[in-house]
């Protein structure tokens, strides 16, 4: 029995008070980013945002959530039932799993993968299956197009962002997501792969279906692409799941680019901060950033997103993975 | 060179990154919306709201069944029955609006020789049914009573140019 406690129960309790410790904080914030949203929007275009429920709007996300889930839940006449009812599950539970990589500071993480880049590469790409899955399910023209565009968009995409993960890779020598940022302590990987880190947040704009990439639900043609034909619950999951997603690449922005939670600079003021707080802020500032493009460029046409996709983003980070390399050997700067 | 230049201009951004500045200088400057339930705009002495029957400050109702208003309103939105009444003075019996076919043109209030049917300053007067939106005369009266305050000072503030 005391084996049984020691060797399986424990553990186990501890895992999930852990899983528990990254999940909650997590959904909380993704309440707390649509209504930072709607708020930043607003502000930029002159209005006030949502300003009534509790002190300056703040429980409006939760009035929207409890909103959502007292609606009625309609399944589409000849959707596929069990496949309808999977997929926001899918995009929700993908969204979340991938956070069991991420390092919130030293040693803080949940499993310390040494093909944490990879694992997080693999889980965003799966994130299509749910889109896709979603389209197909609802037996809808509407939904089925958004999620042929998504589908598209999304593989178009990570082929540009393989390339610019493999740039940093190079100047690491890692998968492993604690010694990416460890890699960062002299200077963050933004300053010398400026191109890379624009490229990266532009195609994570892309991955995330976010304006000015929000083809896949563009309202203006295809009312709300994949999640047309659904309300209720299975809608808020597709919300959660979407904003979850913003905010871990966001997380993978960080840590790649603007490294993880290293204060900006490595004295006493700053690194009085604990590690988690640098990160959560630049978590912060970046989907501040998704925000403030999204209050300012409109949406890209299907053709044109295509072609910045393949012809321009497509050779340019592989121009610069080869030109990194390049450097990297020529003045022995190869990490070991 | 024209090339170059549109490539250059494209590549770093310039005008994507001058449209954000753009929008975080918006971000700063005063809200132009107010919180409106809770605060209202300024309503001009003219608007043209919700319709009341006035009276006299002896509680006269001023209308005297003249019916310009019922022929001048170009929606047909206005009934009038009238008779004499018991002291002899000629009165409405009947006083209806319907309010979904008025289309607030005014022309009733222009038409009133006593200032009796105004359109008062309050626009938010909708209902859960249709039916509500019948006015008889009892509640154009309670109206009249409602908002007699404002009503009064915007006639005050529009007397010199009518």
């Amino acid at each position: 029995m005391a084996e049984f406690w020691s060797g399986f129960l424990l553990p186990l309790i501890i895992m999930v008070l852990e899983i528990l410790a990254i999940t909650v904080p997590l959904l909380v914030a993704v309440a707390f980013m649509t209504y930072a949203e709607r708020k930043i929007m607003g502000a930029m275009q002159l209005r006030q945002g949502p300003a009534i429920v509790g002190p300056f709007g703040l429980m409006q996300p939760f009035a929207d959530g409890l909103k959502l889930f007292a609606k009625e839940q309609i399944l589409p006449e000849g959707a596929n039932r069990v496949v309808f009812y999977i997929a926001p599950m899918l995009t929700f539970f993908l969204a979340l799993i991938a956070w069991a990589v991420i390092p919130f500071d030293y040693g803080v993480v949940l499993s310390n993968i040494n093909v944490g880049v990879l694992y997080l590469f693999a889980i965003s790409s799966l994130g299509v299956y749910g889109i896709v899955m979603a389209g197909w399910a609802s037996n809808s023209r509407y939904a089925f197009l958004g999620a042929l565009r998504s589908a598209a968009q999304m593989v178009s995409y990570e082929v540009s962002m393989g390339l610019i993960i493999i740039t940093v890779l190079l100047c690491v020598g890692s998968l492993n997501l604690t010694d990416i940022v460890r890699a960062q302590e002299t200077v963050w990987f933004c300053i010398p792969l400026l191109p890379m880190f624009v490229m990266f947040f532009i195609s994570a704009l892309a991955e995330t279906n976010r304006a000015p990439f929000d083809l896949p639900e563009g309202e203006s043609e295809l009312v709300a692409g994949f999640m047309v034909e659904y309300s209720s619950a299975p809608f808020a999951l597709f919300f959660l799941g979407e904003y979850a997603n913003m905010i871990l690449m966001s997380a993978m922005t960080s840590i790649l680019f603007l490294g993880g939670w290293l204060p900006p600079l490595p004295f006493a003021p700053f690194t009085w901060v604990p590690g988690i707080v640098w990160f959560a802020l630049k978590i912060a500032f970046c989907l501040f950033t998704y925000v403030w493009v999204r209050a300012t460029v409109p949406r890209y046409r299907y053709d044109q997103l295509m072609r910045l996709g393949w012809k321009v983003f497509l050779p340019l980070s592989l121009f610069w993975v080869v030109l990194t390399a390049g450097v990297l050997v020529t003045f022995g700067w190869l990490p070991k | 060179m024209a090339f170059l230049d549109r490539a250059a201009r494209s590549l770093f951004l310039t005008e994507l990154l001058g449209g954000m500045a753009l929008t975080l200088r918006y971000m700063f400057k005063p809200k132009v919306t107010i919180n409106y339930p809770y605060e209202k705009g300024p309503i001009s002495s003219r608007f043209r709201g919700e319709h009341v029957l006035r009276r006299y400050a002896n509680g006269e109702e001023r209308c005297i069944a003249c019916k310009l208003c019922e022929a001048v309103c170009p929606a047909l939105a206005i009934t009038i029955e009238a008779e004499p009444r018991d002291d002899g003075s000629r009165r409405t019996t009947r006083y209806d609006i319907d309010m979904t076919k008025c289309i607030y043109c005014g022309l009733c209030q222009e038409a009133c020789p006593v200032d009796a049917v105004v359109m008062g300053p309050n626009f938010e007067f909708s209902t859960e049914s249709r039916e509500e939106l019948f006015y008889n005369k009892q509640k154009l009266l309670a109206n009249g009573d409602r908002w007699e305050a404002e009503i009064a000072q915007n006639l005050a503030a529009e007397a010199p140019y009518r």
